[in-house]
């Protein structure tokens, strides 16, 4: 630890927040369907694309007909993912002459991109088309971003609302979220990703004679432009194994700095965008610092936890006082750190280290992070509209506490709303510690596992946390790749991600249809400091109270194991 | 024909018992032994269906017994198994004698009311012309019939007075001895079944069938016969289902998460550990902080017809109140008298006392009480004085002597008497007028023998303290609108003086609708308080309709709530009550939850310490052993909920202070010390079980 690391952490996160507010602004506007400098060039593009689609960006719908048009997309998205990965080989732009996916590889796939997970199963450097990269991968981190993003501008819109029904249209948003903010930062951001080394090419891949010798076909894809929308939709899927701690998806500092910060910017900027269209700027800004701090806190922990001498240097007596397994020596601890708080708080994914490979303490805040909901700051959208869900319950129990029906944003939260936020809330440890405890005791289930013990456990846990909130990054150490992990890691993304929004959707239904309410001084204040508190205390809370029981037989046990190992502290 | 009259004072003493079953005996021997044995029949799991939280309980100690009988009938060591499932058992009775001993309270007063129950004979008028009256049974009197009802005779069902005036007893019903009078026509005639005539006789045209009245309706809601969950009941009762679902997943799946970690657990620790984290503590105590908040409220002497007024009451952002009897004393009151050109101000208030010594009116007295207190004028009415009584043809009133006449009265039936043009009056005159009538005060000519010599300023009085009420209520979030009938200046004088934050003047009754509508429409909560029958349209439609008793029937009918004392005033009370069974409800929510990190803390290391002897460390209390850890936070978890029984029932105190600081506050005690508590408990039972012998002290 030196001062370094933690001006690293404080930097990454404040450029962040300062790439974030404009950007939500912008987005408001496209949120509303306000003008904004990119008109001239997207508004014909915009209309051709309705008038092909037969969309009348003007014809509102209901949560009801929001949440079937966009489960509809989903399922079509499916659909399509699984046929082209399952038969990419009949598919042209196949240099690499693959053959088509295992039916449970496709399905878990084909979920894992829809969701917005972009969990890997597969080796993408042995299993995926040039074809399938490009056409079904890359272009579903856009969609289900997109996607994402129009759900959370759906909710914004109904705690704008007073005694509506309309949320908005799911197939204007969608075509509007892809047009004037997925492309045009992607395609700038693909640029100067290329310009500071990333390969772009349609090659597949080029002959190379190591030095020792030997030759090797290096594999290349067009990885800049999947790299950038990883990031910047929260997808996380890389396009080599190795993820972001592969060279070329991430060759330098300067991309690691601009791949952070690609993954919070939109997640951020939506809560912003939420501020603006929910005429609630400050609340907003509340939810933000929430996130920050506990952002701020896990970066803190891991990057403690990983500077600390691990167990094998201490045996060795070579103490370098930072744990370097399993770390990029480009990117150091407090990169690691930082880059492990953002992509599991963000339900990003991607890794620019091997998780399974920090301390326990590092691994068990990277799973904490994920089971807290996804919400810090969360995927694109989802995470805004998580989090909203975090403050409704915060507010209808404190609220009761100062002597009234409990209000967010000038809405009551009543009986219904509570309804749909604990079945929602319900999801996650239902799938997580649900799949979890069953796989742990099938042996079958197990041969899937390196490691015995509480880091097995660990392992386990982590996979269906991360599938289940749609994260993505992998502990690695379980080889999933296999009917039972893959179906069943499937389900739990399709949990994680759909039965969780329908419960939202339906909140934001009934949100919208209730008269939007002046504060009085009676109205509990969901802004300032006691606020920010309170919801973190809820958060964490409420997250612990779940999974502190898994938690303290997985990274907690193995955390007190290492301390008896390196000197009985 | 008889009539059981019941003896004078007697219904008075039954209300009164009413009450103080409710305020003072609690927690008398007879109460809480009488809350314990319905406690054991509550333990029928019919009968807490709408408690999930309770009702797993009750399951998970039901298998918990089931376990000990096995481990007895296979001559295993049992004792442990025995202690937890008789914590478990004790953990349900304790959460049913808490809704016991708030029931209780309401069954006391409902016995007490019972006594005044009418077993009265009635005098149904069966020929109008004739006069020709048949005895009926009460409990046999429909609505529509007409009674007699003379002097001695006891009301036999609720009614509107058709005819004739009477004074009422009505302490059975209010506690209050005095008798009121009521007549036929205006917003006096409504009687209630029960209370006593006490002077001349009414004929009453019967409005409610049996078993409805409002002595019925009263039982009913004091027994909480009808107690049906308030809105923010559900939504709490939701959240608590949804957070032992919750738990049942984190207990359940530790089944398998265990036997991978090397440690078969014993259902039996599993089931101690999903009841200490289930929301017990809230759970057991929702009902009864909610018959207590009905109880809180019949204690101020108001009675409300459903649970659901009583919260919305909490969530009121606007308040309507009557000028008159509310924010002033009703009555207009004598500031000074200012004389005209050319008169001695002595003069013109000695003639103006004068002129009023025969007046009894409120307004009359207090222009003696303003010459007694200003010049020392002590006169009495003169011997040979003759009294001339005010009439609506002359619009004045006053005194004439062999040698005097005063006059005082409305300033242009004075100028009339005098033989003035109104608006050719001296300058002075009528700068005075126009000011005091700018003020919100009512000018009054003053004339001695056909002159005019001043004119008196009577003044509507705000009550004192009403304006630091009116502060308190905005730090609360409230809105107070005044209603009058005065005019616009009026009105706004009396607005400022009493610090209200609107005001509707000249309002009629539809205007009164008009303005709930709109404030409703805006998505405010509204209430208010009415007597007369023009008010009942406004009492229905406001959320909290607030009838006085002393009311008419429709008024009474339209209000979700009747206030025995009629007192307007009480609207801010009932305001309170309101806020304070919701804030009870959430800092005991918030209690109940914020429990669980010790829970936690205590269990899990203690039943995973044997596989993997690092968790160990968790321990951060010291408990002794395993087993007396366990046992520590079943007992816990138990013995807390009677621990907050008298919160519960007594409320957590409400505090004008703004809801951010209240917030600050609550969360403060209930957040805080809801983490706190639970581990220096915890640990402090455990040692005492060890010390007792209750568990091992070694693992």
């Amino acid at each position: 630890m030196d001062w370094r690391g933690w001006a690293e952490i404080a930097f990454t996160i404040g450029l962040s927040l300062a790439i974030a507010w404009p950007l939500g602004l912008y987005l408001a506007q496209v949120w509303t369907g306000g003008r904004t400098w990119l008109d001239p060039v997207l508004k014909p593009v915009e209309r051709v694309s309705y008038f092909a689609f037969g969309i009348d960006p003007k014809k509102g719908q209901s949560w009801f007909g929001y949440t079937v048009a966009m489960l509809a997309f989903s399922a079509a998205s499916f659909v399509v993912l699984y046929l082209i990965l399952r038969f990419q080989d009949l598919l042209p732009l196949n240099p690499q002459k693959f053959a088509g996916m295992s039916p449970d590889l496709a399905f878990n796939t084909a979920v894992s991109f829809v969701t917005n997970t972009n969990w890997q199963s597969y080796t993408p450097e042995q299993a995926a088309s040039t074809f399938s990269q490009m056409a079904g991968l890359t272009s579903h981190n856009f969609l289900s971003a997109a996607a994402g993003i129009a759900m959370a501008a759906a909710v914004a819109r109904a705690f704008a609302a007073n005694r509506a029904t309309d949320l908005g249209n799911f197939w204007a948003d969608l075509t509007r979220i892809s047009l004037y903010v997925l492309l045009p930062i992607s395609i700038v951001g693909a640029l100067v990703l290329v310009w500071l080394g990333v390969p772009q090419t349609l090659l597949g891949h080029v002959d190379a004679t190591g030095l020792e010798g030997a030759k090797q076909a290096i594999p290349l894809y067009p990885t800049a432009s999947q790299e950038i929308i990883k990031q910047l939709g929260t997808n996380g899927g890389g396009i080599f194994n190795a993820n972001s701690a592969h060279p070329f998806e991430n060759p330098n500092a300067i991309t690691n700095l601009i791949e952070m910060i690609a993954m919070n910017a939109l997640s951020l900027a939506c809560v912003f965008a939420f501020g603006k269209v929910a005429f609630a700027g400050k609340d907003a800004r509340a939810l933000i610092a929430v996130m920050t701090i506990l952002v701020a806190a896990a970066a803190s922990t891991v990057y403690a936890a990983e500077t600390q001498t691990p167990p094998a240097q201490h045996a060795a007596h070579v103490a370098t006082g930072v744990n370097m397994e399993g770390k990029e020596v480009r990117f150091g601890a407090a990169s690691t750190a930082t880059w492990v708080a953002f992509t599991t708080g963000a339900s990003d994914g991607g890794v620019n280290a091997t998780h399974d490979s920090l301390m326990p303490l590092g691994g068990g805040m990277a799973m904490f992070m994920i089971q807290l909901g996804e919400i810090l700051p969360g995927g694109v959208g989802s995470g805004l509209y998580g989090m909203v869900v975090m403050a409704l319950l915060a507010v209808f129990v404190a609220g009761l506490m100062v002597g009234r029906t409990p209000e967010y944003l000038g809405k009551k939260v009543e009986a219904r709303e509570i309804r749909f936020a604990m079945l929602a809330v319900l999801i996650l440890p239902l799938a997580i510690l649900g799949f979890s405890a069953v796989a742990v005791v099938l042996p079958d289930a197990l041969k899937a596992l390196a490691n015995p013990g509480p880091h097995g456990l660990s392992e386990v846990l982590y996979a269906y946390s991360s599938a289940a909130g749609n994260n993505g990054s992998a502990f690695a150490g379980l080889s999933a790749n296999v009917p039972y992990w893959n179906s069943t890691l499937g389900i739990a993304m399709l949990l994680g991600r759909f039965a969780y929004v329908v419960p939202v959707l339906a909140i934001a239904g009934s949100l919208a249809a209730k008269p939007k309410l002046e504060p009085s001084a009676g109205t509990l204040p969901t802004h300032g400091p006691l606020f920010v508190g309170l919801l973190i205390g809820v958060i964490l809370i409420l997250g612990g109270l779940q999974y502190f029981p898994a938690l303290a037989l997985g990274p907690i046990v193995e955390h007190f194991q290492v301390l008896h190992a390196v000197g009985g502290r | 024909m008889t009539i059981t009259a019941i003896e004078p004072g007697s219904p008075g003493d039954n209300a009164r018992k009413a009450k103080s079953a409710i305020s003072g005996t609690t927690f008398s021997p007879a109460v809480l032994g009488r809350a314990l044995w319905e406690a054991f029949k509550k333990l029928d799991p019919r009968r807490l269906t709408g408690n999930p939280v309770i009702l797993a309980t009750e399951v998970v100690a039901a298998l918990a017994t089931l376990s000990a009988g096995v481990a007895i009938a296979q001559g295993q060591p049992s004792g442990f198994a025995i202690q937890i499932a008789a914590w478990l058992w004790a953990t349900v009775l304790f959460a049913n004698f808490a809704e016991s001993v708030a029931e209780g309270r309401g069954k006391a007063a409902a016995n007490a009311l019972r006594a005044s129950r009418v077993t009265t004979k009635a005098k149904v008028i069966v020929d109008p012309k004739t006069g020709t009256v048949v005895p009926t049974p009460a409990h046999e009197l429909f609505a529509g019939a007409i009674v007699l009802v003379e002097a001695g005779d006891v009301i036999p069902s609720d009614g509107e007075i058709v005819e004739g005036v009477a004074s009422v007893n009505e302490a059975a019903i209010t506690g209050e001895s005095a008798p009121v009078i009521r007549e036929a026509g205006g917003d006096r005639s409504a009687v209630t079944g029960g209370t006593t005539v006490v002077s001349d006789w009414i004929k009453v045209r019967i409005t409610a069938d049996p078993g409805s009245t409002f002595l019925d309706r009263m039982i009913a809601m004091v027994e909480g016969a009808d107690r049906r969950k308030t809105p923010n009941e559900i939504a709490l009762a939701v959240l608590l289902a949804g957070l032992t679902l919750v738990f049942l997943i984190a207990v359940v799946t530790l089944l398998g998460l265990g036997k991978y970690s090397g440690e078969q657990l014993d259902p039996l620790v599993l089931g101690a550990l999903f009841v200490c984290l289930i929301p017990t503590t809230i759970g057991g105590l929702l009902s009864a902080i909610g018959i207590a908040g009905m109880d809180r409220l019949l204690k101020v002497n108001v009675l409300a017809t459903s649970g659901r007024a009583v919260e919305a009451s909490g969530d009121v952002d606007t308040l309507l109140l009557d000028k008159t009897g509310t924010i002033t004393y009703g009555n207009r009151l004598a500031v000074e008298v200012v004389p005209a050109p050319g008169v001695p101000a002595d003069k013109a208030l000695w003639a103006a006392l004068m002129a009023s010594l025969a007046d009894e009116t409120p307004e009359g007295r207090s222009i003696i009480e303003l010459a007694r207190e200003k010049n020392g004028l002590t006169e009495t009415l003169p011997a040979d004085g003759k009294a001339v009584a005010f009439s609506a043809t002359t619009r004045m009133s006053g005194l004439d002597t062999p040698t005097f006449s005063w006059r005082k009265g409305a300033v242009d039936s004075i100028c009339k008497h005098v033989g003035l043009d109104p608006k050719a009056l001296p300058a002075e005159v009528a700068s005075a007028i126009d000011r005091i009538a700018r003020a919100g005060g009512t000018p009054l000519a003053v004339a001695e023998n056909g002159k005019l010599v001043g004119v008196i300023h009577l003044k509507d009085v705000v009550k004192p303290g009403v304006k630091e009420r009116f502060a308190d209520l905005r730090r609360m979030g409230l809105r107070t609108i005044m209603i009058t009938g005065d005019n616009p200046v009026t009105a706004a004088t009396i607005a400022s003086e009493a610090g209200v934050d609107d005001f509707l003047a000249e309002a009629t009754p539809e205007d009164k609708l008009r303005l709930i509508r709109a404030e409703q429409a805006k998505g405010r909560l509204v209430a208010m308080c009415g007597d007369g029958s023009n008010d009942a349209p406004a009492l229905a439609q406001a959320d909290v309709g607030v009838a006085m008793q002393t009311g008419t029937q429709a008024a009474r009918e339209a209000g979700n709530m009747v206030d025995l004392d009629s007192d307007p005033t009480k609207l801010i009370e009932i305001v309170e009550v309101g806020k304070q069974m919701l804030i009870t409800r959430g800092s005991l929510t918030t209690f109940s939850i914020a429990n669980d990190v010790a829970k936690y803390f205590a269990i899990i290391p203690a039943i995973f310490v044997g596989a993997l002897p690092a968790l160990g460390a968790l321990n951060i209390m010291g408990l002794h052993s395993p087993q007396s850890a366990i046992l520590s936070a079943v007992i816990f978890n138990a013995l807390v909920i009677v621990a907050l029984i008298p919160l519960a029932l007594k409320g957590v105190k409400y505090r004008p202070i703004g809801a951010g600081k209240l917030l600050s506050r609550n969360l403060t005690i209930y957040g805080l010390g809801g983490l706190v508590v639970p581990f220096v408990g915890i640990w402090a039972i455990d040692w005492l079980v060890v010390l007792v012998g209750l568990a091992p002290s070694h693992p």
